[in-house]
């Protein structure tokens, strides 16, 4: 008797949402990324549809804090007081999909730049790369209401996502998505309700579901990577089980884990320095797309590296 | 998925005879999907359904050990296919593998031996020495292991599919249980006898395909190899993430025994592609990685990673709550305090040691939870701080009263004055502040 290979059959489908406008469309992108769509879990194409090979875009500052790690400083050192240049050292020499500036340097609490300032950057980034882009605030409620729709009108017709939407600040940065027909990030703090909450509260608010990404906060490595993974995994599996609501793509960073001293300080102990924060980033960036992360936004040149073969092999080779 | 009720009532006599204690045969079968009888009460039931009932109690993989004393391994024995909904049970074990001809066989050991990494309060390592024969040459294996054997008594997989190779690595590993790898569909039968006479587990490679892997693995049972360990063999790697999937989705959700077995995994590429792809096995169902490099620099994240996928969902890592005295405090000593979970108990130690001022750290009890989290949660609070403070005997330690609550708490130290009557003190939010805040501190 031949043996049954045990298929799920899942009934919902994640919704798929596409960044970067072409020329055709009405943009200026020279290319777009497809996030979502998958109707299996990661990987295992053989019993749904797992369409987009998981795009990995890398992250950038406007202004960058003086504590940011050596490690990831030093292959931009030429570039990173530019970030025109550091985005196109990342999309031509790295390969990046996508690029994600977070403006912290408008924030009130730090350099407190300007909104024709950052108008500047942004107009900067358009022209440097023809990648699809993300648009991050501070974090300061009130300056990113103004940053974020400067950046939608800046932006209009490119389709980017705007971000990071959060329950305590949605309105505005959820205008500025829909006045140009951007997509928008959803932010939650590891837990799958408030996840969902989110997604509630933006499409009440009228942003349509297939315009949201979420983005259910990946821990670093050894600092609650764990919860990270179980909470996207349950998204996940919800969603695949019907959940309408949470049936949106997921994009994770690996942001946090450069918070993480023993990630890349020196310690002979633990090997060096560099191969084990790229190894941890990739690690950490990794572990979100087995859980269920359509897309990634990293850092470091070889982290993205490492992940981009690893997705590779990981969907070529099996049935899809 | 177990048997149910139903399941079990149609292999019973069913007579209702009352003998077993219940008055039906159906309630005793409801009994037993329960678990709450044994089948042996029933003495009328026939051998073989007895034997099938009794298989289908055992646990969906097998649990298989390899080795022998303090460093056995245990493997297998999982119920779930998401660590969310119980837990994963047996951290996969990572195997560096050596080969027979190489020169370099006792130093590779030796530095690998001396890895060892704690992190926060768990003793992390390499966990096997997987001995390749790669000459081909019986007299060569043996010595191999027995040079492993001299630097290390950690388990080791013997690799190679010729018996008479097997056979001396035997030899050379005594009573010591390491793992056969492997047999094939060519060698089985030798090989099984082997691992049958030795007492030792088998691992079965079959890279053609699951079918051809069961068929495999139960004729090797068939011979009498109790303990298996299932290879699905070199292929691209989307290919055996997939395969790893679906062995895990028979053994758990059908119960199909021929896979319900721990499964070994050869890591592919070189460096951080390597690490990565023993990564890939770590979250997703490899019971055995073997790797060709153990460099530091990716070993210590990788067992990291196994950490934090291997920690109960249920509850986290913790310390003991109480006094902890680091650097050798005295009465005039400062006095901290934190919560205990065990992330945030080690890194604020790890801090304060950096620091050489020694100090008394109070370590409240907040079920696991981070500072801030238990914040939140309101399982640490000025009330149970204060609580901490009276029950703990700080008080007959120290020669003042004046404590330093962690900077992102800074919120409870009104209402943690009021209720206990000490002095409080913010510190840095985050505790690598604390080295040079806490120098600073004993200056002044
Ligand atoms: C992982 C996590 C969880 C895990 C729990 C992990 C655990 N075992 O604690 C889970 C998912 C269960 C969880 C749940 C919740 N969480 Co939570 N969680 C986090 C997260 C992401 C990381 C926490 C962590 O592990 N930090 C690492 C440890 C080492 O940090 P720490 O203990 O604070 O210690 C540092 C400092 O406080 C300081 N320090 C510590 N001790 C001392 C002592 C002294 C003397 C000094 C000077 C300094 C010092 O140094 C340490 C190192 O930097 C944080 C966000 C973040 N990135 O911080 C949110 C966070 C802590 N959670 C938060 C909340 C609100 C919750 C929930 C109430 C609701 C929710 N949905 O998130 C629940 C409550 C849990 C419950 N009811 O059981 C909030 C707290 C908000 C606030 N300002 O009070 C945070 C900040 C997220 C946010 N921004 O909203 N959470
Ligand atoms: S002893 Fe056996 S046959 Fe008799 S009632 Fe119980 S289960 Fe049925």
């Amino acid at each position: 008797m031949a043996l049954e290979l045990p298929k799920e059959k899942w009934v919902g489908k994640i919704g798929q949402v596409v960044i970067g406008a072409l020329e055709s469309e009405g943009g200026t992108r020279t290319s777009q990324v497809a996030i979502g769509g998958a109707t299996s879990l990661p990987f295992l194409g053989f019993e749904g549809e797992y369409p987009n090979e998981p795009p990995i875009g890398m992250e950038i500052f406007d202004v960058v804090r003086e504590d940011y790690p050596e490690v990831v400083r030093k292959p931009f050192e030429d570039v990173i007081d530019d970030p025109g240049k550091w985005a196109k050292k990342c999309v031509e020499e790295y390969g990046a999909d996508m690029i994600c500036i977070r403006m912290i340097g408008t924030n009130p609490e730090e350099e407190n730049r300007s909104i024709e300032d950052a108008e500047q950057t942004i107009k900067e980034l358009k022209e440097a790369v023809g990648v699809p882009l993300l648009i991050y605030g501070s974090g300061d409620e009130e300056k990113d209401a103004k940053v974020l729709e400067m950046a939608s009108n800046v932006m209009a017709g490119e389709r980017c996502l705007l971000g990071l939407a959060e329950e305590a600040a949605y309105k505005s940065i959820s205008v500025a998505t829909m006045s140009n027909d951007h997509g928008i990030v959803a932010f939650s703090n590891l837990d799958i309700n408030l996840a969902k909450q989110m997604n509630i509260l933006l499409t009440d608010f009228g942003v349509k579901l297939e315009n949201i990404v979420m983005d259910p906060l990946q821990a670093g490595l050894g600092y609650g990577l764990e919860y990270s993974y179980s909470v996207i995994e349950r998204i996940r599996l919800a969603a695949l089980m019907g959940d309408k609501i949470l049936q949106v793509p997921i994009m994770c960073g690996t942001t946090r884990m450069w918070n993480a001293r023993e990630a890349f300080k020196e310690d002979a102990a633990t090997g060096d320095s560099t191969s084990r924060a790229i190894f941890w980033e990739a690690t950490t960036g990794l572990s979100a797309l087995l859980a269920g992360a359509d897309a990634l936004l990293m850092r470091h040149p070889d982290a993205v590296k490492h992940v981009k073969e690893s997705v590779k092999n990981l969907y070529g080779g099996g049935e899809q | 998925m177990a048997l149910t009720a139903l399941d079990i009532y149609k292999n019973l006599p069913q007579t209702n005879c009352g003998k077993c204690g219940f008055p039906t045969c159906l309630a005793f079968a409801m009994q037993l999907a329960n678990k709450k009888a044994s089948i042996d009460a029933c003495p009328d039931i026939s051998d073989d359904a007895k034997e099938l009932l009794e298989s289908s109690a055992a646990p969906p993989i097998k649990l298989v050990k390899v080795g022998s004393g303090d460093r056995e391994i245990e493997m297998g024995d999982e119920v779930v296919m998401h660590r969310h909904e119980k837990t994963f049970y047996h951290p996969v074990a990572y195997a560096l593998m050596v080969d027979d001809d190489s020169p370099d066989i006792e130093s590779k050991v030796q530095a690998t031996e001396e890895m060892k990494f704690e992190r926060v309060g768990q003793e992390m390592q390499l966990d096997m020495i997987a001995v390749r024969s790669k000459s081909g040459d019986p007299a060569k294996f043996s010595s191999a292991i027995s040079a492993v054997k001299g630097k290390t008594s950690v388990p080791l997989v013997l690799v190679s599919q010729n018996p008479a190779v097997i056979e001396e690595g035997l030899k050379a590993c005594g009573p010591d249980r390491p793992l056969i790898h492997a047999a094939t569909k060519d060698n089985y039968e030798k090989m099984a006898e082997l691992a049958k006479a030795n007492n030792c587990p088998l691992a079965v490679l079959e890279d053609s395909g699951l079918e051809e892997l069961a068929e495999l693995s139960k004729k090797v049972k068939e011979a009498g190899v109790e303990d298996i360990v299932l290879d699905l063999g070199k292929k691209p790697l989307g290919k055996l993430f997939q395969e790893l999937t679906l062995v895990r989705r028979l053994a758990i959700k059908k119960l199909f025994r021929p896979l319900g077995y721990p499964v070994i995994m050869f890591a592919g590429g070189e460096g951080a592609s390597e690490g990565l792809e023993a990564a890939i096995g770590t979250v997703k169902y490899a019971s055995i990685v073997v790797m060709k490099e153990a460099d530091r620099a990716i070993m210590y994240p990788l067992l990291t990673l196994r950490q934090n996928i291997y920690t109960d969902p249920q509850k986290p890592i913790q310390v003991k709550p109480g006094i902890y005295e680091l650097n050798g405090p005295a009465e005039d000593s400062p006095v901290l305090i934190t919560t205990n979970f065990s992330l945030t108990y080690f890194t604020v130690a790890g801090d304060i040691e950096t620091s050489k001022v020694p100090s008394y750290l109070l370590v409240a009890d907040s079920e696991g939870l981070s500072v801030m989290t238990a914040f939140a949660a309101d399982k640490f609070t000025a009330d149970t701080a204060t609580e901490l403070i009276e029950s703990c005997g700080i008080s007959d330690k120290v020669n003042h009263k004046k404590i330093i609550i962690p900077g992102q708490v800074a919120r409870m130290s009104g209402k943690l004055n009021e209720n206990s009557g000490w002095e409080v003190v913010v510190g840095p939010r985050d505790s690598s502040g604390l080295p040079k805040y806490l120098r600073e501190y004993v200056g002044a």
